[in-house]
């Protein structure tokens, strides 16, 4: 019983831990990006600022935003919180990933999308429902590519289980499965465009017109955009650390002794910055595609992944 | 009437293939798949195209009943080829859907009705902001919006998760194309709950938030207490149904046991917080867990946020320096679904017009804009239209021997009684 609540405390512990470090990844994509681009950088705890700042303003409402304007942001969050207590960060077999797994982490992902494009529609601006419109189509599309790489993993390892399939593939060593490759591509230009990242969505644009997450929350302030910007960061993270457990496990914590978590802690820290350098990378070669280009991006993304699936039946479960 | 009666065929066919005729062949299983992906995909495309609430609403039984059909299809799959186990994974998430489709359908239908009811309006183009003026029937019809998307915690979810789960047992299967198949058509159902999730946000937003588009939507008022207390019921059992799917799951395990003499013993093994379809390392899920941590971060939010601070001011939303925005300039439900429609092109009929008319002057400026939209089913054009007419040409060829005179038609019965009596003999 005690080893289960130590299990326990340190689940609640690495979902604190998830939740409290995602603005530090933010920062330091921001950062890189700056010294890419030859521009000054801010701080790299400048994200952490700016939700703190967020946090304590007064807020404005639209005069005519409903109840479910003002609890979408609340919901939002506590979605990406679960995803974030699922995800491994640093060790495995931790007793919360048996909440959910890749299935429902997907379904997280789309429980707060369904409402902040509903939020968006709430005010009745055209920019809001030209987002929402758009987002949700962007999603309609990026969600079976990124199930059928996920489904492709989980057949190789015979389990949706987050935490049992990174033990899986640890487990059985450096083996280069085919149909691994293609998966990660796919998983990861679905990443880029769930994540609203160049090139399908940007960031940072001040151009409504190009903006497809940044419309629906256009109308947002104060606490509420503070709670809607830390979840979109640690939206990104969970991305970032799936890929990372799904194809680079090294490193993660398998038991939970002082030392092993310590080296989890440095591992996950250093690929984690590693992936943003190369999104960084992507994101400066890359310009914003036109909206209508982003099927033939994500239709490629899911074409990749049938590969992958396609190359695990016909290759790999023979044997 | 769509959460009762259209299930009669998922009964007919449970009823014929599993108990009168027994023994279970997996190329059935292929057939049920096939139309089932096809139903579902189809049902939600065309859903995205209605602007009449019911008929949009009405389409969604289509693609439900798709989802169903894959659930049995692939339990067909599973149970011909040896997998009792697995077979009945399939067959319980076909038949928690049906209950999940009876429950959430029948509360949407009566949210409809409510709308119908209090603004006599069908066209979701003539709503909006009718979650100021109907705000409790605004979070059941959400409730009910949220099930049918099957998003957590809601009840939707559990079954289209256990789906899932029975595609991704494929592997254990021996045939390498029916491995392949499978998950192709899990991957076409995540298209399908996305593109369902599309079209609720279009249904519920363009419906319910925004601002009102017309007289009545403006004037609207709540509907009485006995309507609600339909609604309300129904919302709550989606809700439980999708936080304790172990309890429905060990109800269902009598009819199971009827149909193919095996049950789900594992899938409530862990208690009843934990669902585990298979086994606990494959795959579980806890909704209890999900709806405890919203309501905490709602505490928590309430208790360090909203208490402490300045109440919200109220103000105009920005309208970029142009006056105030009015209930014109939002989107509507044709103009949501656009991009969805420009990016599936082929599926519908569409019929597109734009009437310009050019105001005279030197420099030609348009002074009216007209723009009309078609879209129509193929199924009706296609397959349908043509039957129908076939069978009417058939029944002007055939109705010559209609003469209307006792003796023609008795010589007929004479020469029928003859020929059978030579068959016969």
């Amino acid at each position: 019983m005690d080893s289960q609540l130590t299990a326990w405390a340190l689940a609640a512990a690495q979902a604190l831990l998830f939740i409290a470090s995602a603005p530090l990844l933010a920062g330091w994509l921001r950062r890189v990006k700056c010294h890419m681009q030859n521009r000054a950088a801010p701080a790299l705890w400048q994200p952490y600022r700016d939700l703190a700042k967020l946090l304590k303003k007064r807020m404005l409402l639209a005069d005519n935003a409903s109840w479910l304007f003002r609890a979408v942001p609340y919901i939002v969050f506590s979605a990406m919180l679960l995803a974030a207590a699922v995800v491994p960060l640093v060790a495995v077999n931790l007793p919360s990933a048996a909440i959910a797994d890749l299935i429902v982490l997907v379904g997280f992902f789309a429980l707060a999308r369904f409402f902040t494009a509903l939020a968006a529609l709430d005010i009745g601006t055209a920019f809001g429902g030209m987002g929402a419109s758009r987002e949700m189509m962007v999603a309609a599309l990026a969600e079976p590519a990124m199930l059928m790489a996920v489904f492709t993993l989980s057949m190789t390892a015979n389990t949706t289980n987050l935490s049992v399939a990174t033990a899986y593939i640890l487990q059985s060593g450096l083996v280069l499965r085919p149909s691994f490759l293609f998966a990660l591509l796919a998983l990861a230009m679905v990443a880029v465009a769930e994540t609203s990242r160049i090139p399908v969505d940007n960031p940072a644009t001040h151009l409504e017109l190009t903006m497809l997450h940044e419309a629906m929350i256009l109308e947002y302030g104060g606490r509420h955009l503070a709670l809607i910007e830390w979840a979109t960061q640690i939206k990104l993270m969970i991305y970032a650390v799936l890929i990372v457990d799904l194809f680079f496990p090294w490193g993660i914590a398998t038991d939970f002794s002082a030392m092993v978590l310590a080296v989890g802690v440095v591992a996950v820290a250093a690929k984690l910055m590693l992936i943003a350098v190369l999104l960084v990378v992507w994101e400066t070669v890359l310009a914003k595609m036109r909206l209508f280009r982003v099927p033939q991006f994500l239709g490629f993304s899911f074409m990749l992944s049938l590969l992958a699936m396609l190359t695990h039946v016909v290759l790999e479960t023979g044997g | 009437m769509s959460g009762a009666m259209i299930k009669m065929g998922i009964y007919g066919m449970v009823r014929v293939s599993f108990d009168l005729i027994g023994e279970v062949r997996w190329e059935w299983g292929i057939v049920v798949l096939i139309v089932g992906t096809a139903s579902s995909l189809l049902g939600v495309l065309y859903a995205l195209m209605q602007h009449d609430l019911k008929r949009l609403l009405a389409y969604h039984s289509i693609e439900n009943i798709g989802i169903i059909l894959m659930g049995l299809g692939m339990s067909m799959i599973f149970l011909g080829s040896g997998h009792r186990m697995l077979g009945t994974l399939g067959l319980v998430a076909a038949l928690y859907h049906t209950i999940n489709h009876a429950l959430f359908k029948g509360l949407l239908f009566l949210g409809a009705g409510a709308v119908l009811y209090r603004t006599h309006e069908r066209d979701l183009d003539h709503m909006g902001g009718l979650i100021h003026r109907m705000p409790v029937t605004a979070f059941l019809f959400l409730v009910g919006s949220v099930a049918i998307s099957a998003l957590p915690p809601f009840n939707g979810f559990v079954s289209e998760w256990l789906t899932f789960q029975t595609a991704l047992q494929a592997p254990a299967l021996e045939n390498g194309l029916l491995r392949a198949m499978i998950p192709i058509a899990a991957a076409l159902l995540a298209l399908t709950g996305a593109l369902a999730a599309a079209c609720f946000v279009k249904a519920f937003g363009i419906a319910f938030l925004g601002k009102p588009r017309s007289r009545r939507a403006a004037r609207a008022r709540e509907v009485p207490v006995g309507m609600l207390g339909g609604m309300g019921l129904l919302a709550a059992l989606c809700l439980l149904l999708g936080v304790f799917p172990t309890t429905v799951i060990e109800a269902m395990a009598p009819i199971t046991q009827l149909l193919v003499h095996e049950s789900l013993p594992s899938a409530a093994a862990q208690g009843w917080l934990w669902l585990t379809p298979i086994s606990p390392e494959v795959a579980s899920y806890s909704a209890p867990f999900v709806v405890a941590a919203i309501i905490v971060v709602h505490g928590l939010g309430y208790l360090f946020l909203r208490r402490r601070a300045i109440p919200a001011l109220r103000a105009y939303p920005w309208d970029c320096g142009f006056g105030h925005l009015t209930s014109r300039m939002q989107y509507t439900s044709t103009a949501f679904s656009q991009p969805i429609r420009r990016v599936f092109g082929g599926v519908w009929k569409v019929e597109e017009r734009i009437d310009t008319l050019a105001g005279g002057g030197p420099i030609p400026r348009v002074t009216s804009l007209h723009y009309d939209l078609h879209t129509q089913d193929w199924s009706w054009l296609k397959i349908y239209l043509p039957i129908g007419r076939l069978v009417l040409a058939a029944a002007n060829r055939i109705g010559f021997i209609q003469t209307g005179n006792i003796h023609t038609y008795l010589k007929f019965s004479f020469a029928t009684l003859l020929a059978f009596l030579w068959i016969v003999s």
